[in-house]
Order: structure tokens, then sequence, then C-alpha cells
């Protein structure tokens, strides 16, 4: 999409400068998005080459192409890359391009902020990364991290672990400071706080959300460099420490880490849907409320990833009972998509086939994370592949596949051309029906008790497993259809109109601009207080 | 055509367990009062959520088909309804309400502190369990017993692949069973699926679980917690035995261990030592010293010509009995007896060319014992 | 005059948080305590009872654990005990450093159930301190507890575990 840019606007009076120091030295939000786009996208091939060799591994029983040793390696940085490396960057890049085009802003508050909290990223992957190349190996226990295994039992390239972790922490809370500001200081005039996209709403409580729980892993990353070097004792119970606090600290980040992670895609979710409905969204206010009761309870619910360290009755109740309540907000939220398009007049473009498998298979996810709320029944189905099939239901047929949908949604917008329809829909059929065959058998033999992050298994899950390895290798082979697409979009693609959909009209300011965006948009703030033509 | 399509690819989904049978894609139904009792709460709550499911999922392939964009048909402007939304709120709470009762009485009845009849003490090691019966002062470990070959495919997988350990934990039927529940290194998780417990095991604490089994039976797990490499290694294996039986069992753990010492006193021979040391090698060492001797650079180090088991005896026992400070490598002196030691280490030294003149001295039980004794 | 007003509120925000943070001890306390989080035992209470108070019997049990590389001998004089809540109890634990160096040692207690650790009183123990002992020496220190008799009815037995930790390299720091 670069090469579209500099192109079509090499003209332009305050046009990009050439070559790699465009990039290096950018503060252009659009550069910035680009940037962070990208590299979640190699991130995503990366994590996906691990994830291709888990699934290798567990093709069959018996040892087959790794040994336990890298499995955990790769089982370890396929969790962190994924998230902290695919998800959240692109998650991240999204906000970039969309948020100051969505409020009428001319660029992000803190551009120079902006491109610092991009480039340490590739610097914090390239350090995780090179634990593969060192003695002792990479990090191998999980990505949760549990203390001791992650101290007294580590490889030493823990340390540059630790090391990584921080700097993906500065660059969130980078990246959160400069969205909130942004959001906040520099809409356009008449665009109060209730009349702000989804996405936007979505984001500006995502960024609270970052800001308050970042600091909390960097606090348990750095508890654990003490341990390790300096002789303290905060998660060895040998000094009077306690390894289960290791566990409170980091669910009490992960927690709201997950919401993080899906909150912003309910924001895209609701924009695609009311585009292709050619409706308004169903219960605008109701949406918004449900994003931020999502995200204060998952301060309160942190410990039912606990459930069987051997809490008291009484914490596993309220656990239990404030997990289970996440449910009515997510709810409604499902029950205002379907209002939407109901009585609407739909159309299933690419992203709309994202948008409406988000919704369906994010509902999948929902339900079995209820049934893991449940603490008694959560004794059995707690660190199996139930487990793991949950959280990949709502990670990736949720937030991936609502990344995948607002990249069909706004390339034109970021490109000026159209991808190819038909390998669109081509590559969403595909993706559908791998990832349904790739996650859902995971559901029956996590059931039957297999427990997760084991490099071999016992005979009763070998049928279920092959599927799963067989729709994986799918799923990772069509996201190559996904590259394809976007490269021969930015190459090849047939120019697009301004409004770009049909249903696009009055769904919000990008939608005013031209296609591609010109590398300054609205130096002028649009005045919204005036009646506006197009709604 | 889009529902259809739909259907087209979730029929062989929803197929899938039908003609596998639900055993392999269900919980277990649990073999303890408790166990059907969560059984009982896991399929409530499965059935309301599939209903849940089927209801969303139905609503919107309705709509997707009966709302697609027809000529002439213009969409609706409505984007609010207080009435209805404010009307699923309460039903979504009343769900959750009645989801949240049979929970909590089954989460009641799963925390129980009344005594038990038998007290045993499960010790998580990476990577093997060890069990100990609290009255009786009866203790060993449980290993992986599948074979090596079957684990690297030379050999055909027996039906309890990866589910098979040296030592059951014999348990009598009819008894309350209580057990202790703690790590000697990482965190493991003990989990049984048919007794329907899942217990983290923590170094420095204890935690409790209890069961009651009813009918005599053998019953699988594994450990649920990422402890280290062979996370996926630690089977458990629980027998349930009518009580007759079981007090056998105890007595001839408590004769072993009596046989024990009288064998470290017999005069034993080299070609005796070496059988048996493979076979205690082949369990407790090969895991990080690999069968060729050689171990995992650079955490696990090689034996096959290392100076110390060539040429060190005396360090050789004492860093078996001792484990070594700061490095994987454990004590063995309570896991193995003195006899097995002299074994394994008289095996390490006669093997892998370790021994080209075939003169090495062999490590006698006794010399195991003198430094226990000499130590005290 | 509008920046010092902004730098005001700023500086309130800082205090606000700092202060938040040192809040949230006592709010942690108060959540522990109501939900009995934590199955940790707090350092020595000296407590009585009068007879008058509803006693009954319980049955504990001692458990003894060696942490990894802890080559010590470790053991209680017997692994179980019945006694009254209420009334004061004794149990004798032999260490025994086994090897050819001196080792410092720290033994970390817990109890199960978590819930009861509040209600288990001890009034002398050797996990309030290291113990050093010099190659092969052995020693046999005692545990003076008293049981709560408001403990839960419910509970009926309770677990005293003691693990030993090889803490010998922290000691030399010191």
């Amino acid at each position: 999409m670069s090469a579209v840019i500099e192109s079509h606007h090499g003209d332009h009076h305050h046009g990009p400068a050439k070559g790699f120091s465009r990039w290096l030295y950018t503060t252009n939000h659009k550069d910035i998005g680009s940037l962070y786009l990208w590299f979640s996208f190699i991130m995503l091939f990366v994590g996906g080459a691990m994830a291709m060799v888990i699934r290798a591994e567990l093709f069959e029983p018996g040892s087959q192409i790794v040994s336990p040793e890298f499995y955990n390696q790769m089982v370890t940085n396929h969790g962190l890359i994924m998230v902290f490396g695919v998800i959240m960057p692109a998650f991240v890049g999204l906000a970039n391009w969309m948020i100051p085009m969505q409020i009428g802003a001319p660029d992000m508050a803190l551009p120079r902020l902006n491109n610092l909290s991009f480039w340490i990223l590739p610097a914090a992957f390239g350090v995780l990364l090179s634990t593969f190349l060192m003695e002792g190996g990479a990090p191998n226990f999980g990505w949760t991290f549990y203390a001791p295994l992650s101290t007294e039992y580590a490889p030493p390239t823990v340390t540059f672990f630790i090391f990584s972790v921080h700097i993906m922490g500065a660059s969130s809370i980078m990246g959160s400071i400069n969205i909130i500001t942004t959001i906040l200081n520099m809409r356009a005039p008449g665009m109060t706080l209730m009349k702000m996209p989804l996405f936007v709403w979505s984001w500006l409580i995502t960024a609270y959300l970052l800001i308050a729980v970042m600091p909390v892993l960097a606090g348990a990353v750095t508890m654990m460099l003490m341990d390790i070097h300096f002789g303290t004792s905060f998660f060895s119970a040998a000094g009077g420490g306690d390894p289960v606090l290791f566990q409170h600290v980091f669910w009490f980040f992960g927690h709201p880490e997950v919401y993080i992670m899906i909150l912003p895609a309910f924001g895209i979710v609701s924009h695609i849907i009311e585009t292709f409905s050619r409706k308004p969204i169903f219960g605008y206010s109701s949406m918004v409320y449900a994003i931020a009761s999502i995200a204060l309870l998952s301060f309160v619910v942190w410990a039912h990833h606990m459930f069987t360290v051997g809490m008291p009755i009484a914490g596993e109740l309220f656990f239990m009972y404030s997990t289970m309540l996440i449910a009515i907000p997510t709810g409604v939220k499902v029950f205002n998509w379907l209002s939407t398009m109901f009585r609407g007049s739909l159309t299933f473009e690419t992203p709309m086939l994202f948008a409406i498998a988000f919704v369906a298979l994010f509902t999948i996810g929902g339900l079995s994370g209820l049934m893991l709320a449940i603490a008694p029944a959560d004794f059995q189905y707690h660190d199996t592949y139930f487990v793991v099939a949950h959280f990949h239901y709502v990670l990736v047929p949720g937030a991936l596949f609502s990344i995948v949908a607002a990249v069909y949604y706004w390339l034109p917008k970021w490109t000026g051309y159209m991808y190819d329809e038909v390998l669109g829909k081509t590559h969403f059929w595909l993706s559908f029906i791998s990832v349904n065959l790739t996650f859902f058998p995971m559901h029956f033999v996590g059931l039957a008790g297999m427990p997760r992050r084991i490099p071999d298994y016992a005979m009763q899950f070998a049928d279920y497993n092959m599927i799963v390895s067989v729709g994986a290798f799918l799923f990772g082979l069509s996201q190559l259809l996904f590259l394809f697409n976007v490269l021969k979009c930015v190459y090849y693609g047939k120019s697009a109109t301004a409004e770009v959909w049909e249903g696009a009209k009055g769904k919000g300011l990008e939608w005013t601009v031209d296609s591609p965006a010109p590398y300054h948009t609205f130096e002028t703030s649009p005045d919204l207080t005036k009646p506006q033509t197009n709604s | 055509m889009i529902i259809f399509r739909t259907i087209l690819f979730a029929l062989p989904l929803i197929s899938l367990p039908a003609l596998a049978g639900w055993d392999d894609v269900n919980m277990s139904p649990g073999a303890t009062a408790l166990g059907q009792e969560i059984f009982g709460l896991h399929m409530t709550i499965f059935w309301i959520c599939f209903a849940i499911g089927v209801a969303v999922l139905g609503a919107m392939a309705f709509i997707l088909f009966k709302y697609r964009k027809k000529e002439g048909v213009e969409a609706a402007k409505f984007d609010d309804s207080t009435f209805l939304e404010f009307t699923w709120t309460i039903l979504f709470a009343l769900i959750l309400i009645g989801m949240s009762i049979p929970a909590t009485i089954t989460m009641i009845r799963a925390y129980d502190d009344t005594e038990g009849d038998i007290n045993i003490l499960i010790t998580g090691h990476q990577w093997k369990w060890q069990y100990e019966y609290i009255e009786d002062e009866v203790s060993f470990f449980s290993n992986l017993s599948t074979s090596l070959d079957e684990r690297n495919n030379l050999a055909p997988k027996g039906e309890n692949y990866l589910l098979e350990v040296d030592e059951h934990l014999v348990i009598p039927t009819g008894a309350r069973i209580r057990f202790l529940i703690t790590a000697n290194d990482v965190i493991h998780s003990w989990w049984v699926p048919d007794f329907a417990i899942k217990q983290d095991a923590i170094p420095g604490f204890v935690n409790t679980g209890w069961t009651q089994v009813n009918e005599p039976g053998i019953f699988r797990g594994q450990c649920t917690e990422l402890c280290g490499q062979y996370h996926g290694y630690m089977p458990i294996v629980v027998e349930a035995v009518s009580p007759d039986q079981y007090k056998e069992f105890i007595m001839q753990k408590k004769e072993a261990k009596l046989q024990q010492a009288a064998l470290t006193e017999k005069l034993w021979t080299t070609e005796e030592l070496m059988a048996m040391g493979e076979g205690i090698y082949q369990k407790n060492c090969v895991a990080c010293h690999q069968v060729n001797g050689q171990g995992l650079a650079p955490v696990f180090p090689a034996l096959a010509g290392s100076d110390i088991v060539m040429n060190d005896k005396a360090r050789q026992i004492e860093i078996l009995m001792e484990g070594v400070q700061g490095a994987a490598m454990q004590s063995y002196a309570e896991q193995l007896t003195e006899v097995e030691i002299a074994a394994v280490i008289t095996y390490t030294r006669k093997s892998w060319n370790n021994d080209p003149s075939g003169n090495a001295e062999i490590v006698a039980p006794k010399e195991i014992l003198d430094y226990k004794t000499n130590k005290l | 005059m509008g920046q010092t007003k902004n730098v005001f509120r700023l500086l309130l925000i800082t205090f606000g948080m700092f202060g938040f943070g040192f809040a949230l001890v006592p709010l942690y306390d108060i959540f522990c305590d109501i939900t009995g989080l934590n199955g940790k035992v707090t350092g020595p209470t000296y407590t009585s009872y009068n007879e008058e108070l509803d006693t009954r019997s319980m049955k504990v049990t001692f458990v003894t654990l060696n942490n990894k590389n802890m080559p010590w001998s470790f053991k209680s004089d017997s692994p179980q005990m019945t006694i009254e809540t209420g009334k004061d109890y004794l149990m004798n634990f032999t260490f025994t450093n086994t090897t050819a160096e001196p080792m410092v040692a720290q033994a970390i207690p817990s109890v199960s159930p978590g819930r009861g650790a509040k209600y288990f009183h001890k009034t002398e123990c050797f996990c309030f301190e290291q113990q050093y002992l010099a190659a092969g020496e052995s020693i046999t220190i005692p545990v003076k507890f008293i049981i709560d008799p408001e403990i839960p009815r419910d509970i009926s037995t309770l677990a005293l575990g003691y693990t030993l930790f090889d803490v010998t390299e922290q000691f030399a720091y010191k």
C-alpha cells in the first residue's frame, strides 16, 4: 500500500520522503499505521510457522519432528508472538490509520512518540527471536511463564525474554497514551463523545486498559528479574515468597489483556455490519456501555484462570460469579449485531463475510467461555484442549478475523484500489472451513482429557488430532492467499471510489475523503455542528 | 445460499462425534459421586449453552437469508429499542442465575474438609509422581513405563500409550481417601478425570483433594500444568482394589523395604548389576542423558566419555546421592535403593566405550550404604 | 495561569495514584481476609483459651517435605496426632544434615485447607528462623501449637506441611 501512496502523491507539497528514511523517520499516522500492519503481518507468518511445527509434531502419536524441549519453545513463542506481535500491533496499526480519519483529525496527537512506539517493537521481537540462536534455547515455559518454571528452572535466555517484554510494554503504553490524547483532544468540532464511531470508542477504552495493566506485567517480569539475578524471593517459597503470587499478578494483567485483544474487534465488526446492512448500528449507546462494562469487569475476574491452585471456596465463588456476569454485556453486543442486520438490506462482500463469521464463531467461543466460568466444571476443563479450543475461537475467528475484515474493508481507502473479490471470498471460505476444522475438534479431545502443552498424546486422541493438524495446515496456507490478494490490490487493483461501499454513505468521516486517502487528511477540521449533507 | 453453504460445511463437524461415539468426545462420566455430580453439572451447562448457541446461530441464519439485498426493498431505519434491550438483559441475567445455582451447590460439595480414612501425600517431581501413605509410612515413585521405542515409533504403541506407569497408586474401595498434594521443584497439577480432581501441586504449599471409589478399577490421568520438557510424560495411574487386597499391598511394600536391606548386604556380580542398571537407566536417566549417554548440551552433560564416570567413582556416587547444586541433576538417594544406585553407576561405567579394557571397577550396593552411614 | 492549574492537577493525580498504591495494601489484606486467599501462617502468636469454650477433637497431619536438591533428613516424631481444640500441643521434628558440608535450611509452613490457617496458632516454631547445621549434625526441635476452638465445624482435619529449602547460598550473602 505504501508504494501507491507514493506514486499518487509524490507531487504533493508535503509528500513523504523517499526510500527507507521515509519509514524510519516518519511521523505520519498513515505511514506508521502501515508499518504496524506490515509488521504484524510478518509476525503472523512467523508465529504461524511455529503453529505449523506444533501441529506437525502432534499429527500422530509418537515423537515426530522436534524434541519435547523445542516443542515447548515453539508453544511459548507461538503464544507470545501471536499475542504481542500480531493481534496487538495490528489493532494499533488500524487505530493509527483510522482514528484520526474517523474523528476528523489531521494526525495523531503525539507523532514523534508514535514513531518511537512502533520502532522499538521490531527491536523487542528481535531480542525475543534471537534467543533461538543462544545456548540453552528460547523461552520454554509457556506464554504465561509461571514461576518457578520461569525463574529458578528457566533457561538463561529468560533475561532476554524479560527485556523484550519490557520493551513491548513500553511500546504499548506509549501507543495508548497517544491514542487517548488524540481521541480526547483532536475530535472535529461537533463530534461529542457519544457521537464517536464505535471503533474509536472501543480503542479509547482499550487504551485505558493497556495503561492500567501493562505496568502490572512490567512489574511481574521485574520481580522475576530480581528473583533470578538479585537474590530476592518474590516467587520463591524458600525466602518466604509465593509462587501463586506470580499467577495472581500475571492474570491481573492477563485477563484485561485478553479483552485488549477483543474490544477493538467489537468496534470494527460494528462498522462493517452497519455498512453492509445499509442500516445504522442498533443500540449505539448500549454498545458503548457494554464495552465499558466488559472493561471494568475484566479487573475483577482474574483468578478464574486459577481455579485449581487451591483457592478457598469464597474466592472460587466470587470469581465464578463475576466471570459469569461478563456474559451479559457480551450477549448484549451479539444481540445488537443481529438486530442491526434484522430488516436490513444485506450484501456479502468479503469484509461482511468475515464479520458474520466473527459474530457466529465468537458466540461459540463465548459460550465455551461461559462453561469454563463454572468453577466446579472447570476442575475438569482447566488446562485441557477445551481451553485451547476456547481461546483460539475468540482469538482466531474472533480477533484475527476482525483484523482481516478490517483490512478488506479499509484497504480500498488506504490504497485507492479494490482487492480481488473472488480471491477475497475464496480466502474467506478456505479460512472459515479450516479454522473450524482446526479448533472445533479441540473441544472434543479436551473434554476427553487431553492436557494442553504436551508434545505427545495417548492413542484415543489420535483421530481428532490428525483432523486438527490438517485443518491447521490448510488455515496456514489460506493466509498466503490473503498476502497475495493484498499485494495484487496494491499493484494491480482497479480504482476505488471515495465511498468504496454502497452502504458506506454517511457511515463515518473516512468515507468523505478521497481513495486513496491523501497523505494529509483533514488539515482543516470538518465542522460537524453544521447539518451534514450525506447523512 | 449462504445458509445452505454454512449447513453443508457444518454437517461434517456435527457428524464427527456421532461417528466416533460419545465416549471419545465428552468428559468422563466419573467414577466417584463427585465425578458424577460434576459430569451432571457439565451436561446441564452444556445443554443450556448448546440451546443458546442454536437459537442465536439459527436466528442469525434466518436474518442472513431473509434480509439479503433484494431489488426494490429498502433497509429499515430503526436503530434503538429500549424495551428490547432491557428485556434481553434481564433474560441473560435470569439464565445466568439459573446456571449459578447448581454450580454453587456442586462447588460446596467439592470442598469437603472432613477427615479421611487414608491420607496420601502426592509430590510432583520433574517428571514423575511420588506417593506416600502417611499412616503406613510407605513411599514410592511412579514413573512412565511406556518404552522409548514406542515413543520413537520403533515399536507398535500399546493401548495405554503414555498412560502406563511402573507403580500404580493403589487405594482401597469404599474408603474416604484424602490427598495432600505438593511439589518438589516446579508447579505440577495432579489430574484424574474419573475422580474430577485436578489440584495444582505447588512447591512449599500443601493442597488437598479427596475421593471415594466404590468399585474396583484402574483410573488414568496426567499432569496438567506445564512443568518443563517432559511435562507430557508423567501420567498418573490409580488402582482401586478391595480393602483386603489393599492391606496385602501395604504389607508387601513394608516387606519389600525390609528385603531391600538384605539385598544390599548380598554380594552382587557384574552381570546382575549391569542387567539391573540398564533398566534403571532407561527409566530414570534417558530423559536427560539419552540412551547413547550423549546427554543434551548444554543443560544435560554427556556420560559417555565423561571424566567423572570413567575415573572418579567417589564423585559419581556423591552426585547421585546429593544431586548437583544449581544444575538439573537431582539427588536420587530417596528415590532409588542402594542396590539400584550401585547398579546404575556400574552400568554407566561399563557402557558406551567408557570401559574399553573391561576392567572398570563395579560399584557394590554396600559402598552406597557405607556412603550413607559415613555421612552421619 | 491555566498551566499552573494543569501542573497542580497533574501533581494531585500523581500523589493520588501513589497514595492509592499504598491504600491497596490494607485493601488487599481485607480482601484476602474475607476470601481467605493464601494459606500462609504468620509469625508467632500467643493465645490461650478458657476451658469453657466449646472444644472438640480433630486430627492433625504433619507433612515433612524436602525441596529439590535438599539432602537433609527431616521427619516428625509421628505423622498424625489427635488433638482437642483450644489446648496446647507439642510435636517434635528432627533435622539431620546428611551431607559433608555445613548447610543452612529454611522450613516453609503451609496449612491445608487454607481457610484453616488463621485458626492454627503456633506459639513456637522452627519456621520462624533459619537452621544452621554442621556436617552430619542432627537436631530435634518442637513445634508448639494451639488450634482456635472457633475453627469452622466442617473442618475436621488439618494438615501442617513443612517444606525444607536449602538457603545456604542466600545465607552466605549476609
